[in-house]
């Protein structure tokens, strides 16, 4: 019993070794190549928004350069004019049910979908629009 | 409600309102009775109202094609597809898996003895003995525990094909969902709470997508109105490649939203099944159906 044990451990701290240098490996090429291609903020805002696992607010929105957009949320644009502090974009991104309680936008936010910063991103990105 | 106290005054005070409540609760069975079938009745109307004003210029007896009835433009293809179905073969397996001959001698026959005449049309019904929701494919299972076969997995494969078979032998009935009693009506409630319900990461009830903004695209979607979801199934979906049954899509929908499946079979969704199908009381079976 207690043989097996060890051995289960031994094997899952091996798997767990395992994995964490292949993720430090791929770490390291991967700030190679970000270095060579750094993403602008506003870029990394818009692949978080346009994500299927992550925003993707394409679903709903229509937005200039989206394909597939669906059309049960209404078109982001003239985001500047139209939500002149940031704060409100935030949290219209971060939990739509604060102004409308009966929203179907997902809390993105508030439920952990996106995170502060990611929301952050795409508040950036919004803003292009 | 509160009788499991372990102080004595409230015991004694548990007794009686109970006894109180059994006495006034047997006069007013009668009462009761009609008033959660009126209940329904009610919810029956206002959900086809909700969708016939919605979507005026379309019979409300088409919607028993799903996504099909709201979207002209692929119902031609569907159509098309629907003349060398997918799910021709699914049918003929399901009949030939129904003919098998149990260890025991007996076959699903004795347990279905009308199934040429159509049975669908009376599932989900609710087993006043044990008090749960018997949908065809649970029964398809009970059919062969009662018979001492091992039971077949939920959701696709060869009791999919079953349950494809039985719908195939139903069609042109109508749907005929009883409620029997306040223990159905039980059951009934806790499927409608679980439908108008928001959940997952994405914060999403089955009312929001197949009702509130039912006819709208989400991505490349458009969103089929809940009205009719029972009367096709099983559904053959080329993205799923095979038949599946009413309870895998409910599981898909669920991950969709992030949140997470459920038992296929299991009470939560056999309630949600009940609450449906009652929605679509008096629509036509046409399962098993195509999807894309
Ligand atoms: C499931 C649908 C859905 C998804 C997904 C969705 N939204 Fe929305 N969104 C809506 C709806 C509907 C509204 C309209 C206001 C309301 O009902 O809350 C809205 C409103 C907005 C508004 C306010 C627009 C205005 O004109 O008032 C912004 C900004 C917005 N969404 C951004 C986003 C972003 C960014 C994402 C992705 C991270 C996203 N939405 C994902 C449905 C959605
Ligand atoms: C985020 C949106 C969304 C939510 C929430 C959702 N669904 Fe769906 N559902 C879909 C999409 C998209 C489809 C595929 C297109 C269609 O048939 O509507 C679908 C398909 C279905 C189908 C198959 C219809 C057919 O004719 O083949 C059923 C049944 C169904 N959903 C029931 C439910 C139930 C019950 C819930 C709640 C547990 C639910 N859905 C939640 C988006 C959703």
């Amino acid at each position: 019993m207690k043989n097996k044990f060890n051995l289960i451990s031994a094997v899952i701290s091996f798997i767990a070794l395992a994995t964490f240098s292949s993720i430090s490996i791929a770490e390291d090429s991967a700030t190679k190549e970000t270095k060579q291609i750094e993403k602008t903020d506003i870029e990394k805002g818009q692949d978080l928004a346009f994500t299927r696992k992550k925003g993707n607010c394409l679903a709903c929105h229509f937005v200039q350069g989206g394909t597939l957009t669906g059309n049960t949320g209404p078109a982001l644009i003239a985001m500047k004019a139209r939500f002149p502090e940031r704060e409100v974009l935030y949290s219209q991104v971060f939990d739509a049910r604060l102004k409308n309680a009966n929203t179907i936008m997902p809390p993105f936010g508030a439920h952990g979908a996106l995170s502060k910063a990611e929301i952050d991103l795409i508040v950036t990105w919004l803003y292009t629009l | 409600m509160n009788l499991i106290k372990t102080n004595k005054f409230h015991w004694l005070a548990g007794i009686a309102t109970l006894l109180l409540s059994v006495s006034v609760h047997s006069q007013n069975n009668e009462n009761k009775q009609s008033s959660f079938q009126e209940n329904v009745k009610e919810d029956i109307q206002e959900f086809r109202d909700f969708y016939s004003k919605k979507f005026s210029n379309i019979d409300i007896n088409e919607f028993k094609d799903g996504v099909y009835a709201i979207d002209a433009k692929s119902r031609e293809q569907w159509l098309e597809i629907e003349e060398f179905a997918p799910y021709e073969i699914s049918v003929e397996e399901g009949e030939e898996a129904f003919g098998e001959t149990f260890a025991n001698g007996k076959s699903y026959i004795d347990c279905f003895p009308k199934v040429e005449d159509g049975i669908r049309q009376n599932y989900p019904y609710f087993n006043t003995e044990t008090n749960q929701v018997i949908t065809v494919e649970l029964a398809i299972n009970q059919c062969r525990k009662t018979n001492n076969e091992k039971p077949l997995a939920f959701g696709n494969g060869t009791l999919a094909d079953i349950s494809a078979y039985i719908s195939f032998a139903s069609r042109g009935q109508l749907l005929d969902i009883k409620l029997p009693n306040e223990k159905a009506y039980d059951a009934y409630m806790a499927g409608k709470k679980f439908f108008y319900s928001k959940r997952g990461q994405l914060n999403f009830a089955c009312a929001d997508c197949h009702l509130q903004i039912a006819g709208s695209m989400l991505r490349a979607d458009l969103l089929s109105p809940a009205l009719g979801h029972p009367t096709a199934m099983p559904v053959y979906r080329s993205n799923w490649g095979e038949l599946g049954t009413l309870h895998t899509r409910y599981a898909e929908c669920n991950k969709n939203v992030r949140a997470q499946p459920l038992e296929l079979q299991g009470e939560d969704y056999r309630n949600l099944e009940y609450f449906q199908t009652m929605m679509s009381q008096g629509m036509e079976v046409n399962g098993p159906s195509s999807r894309k």
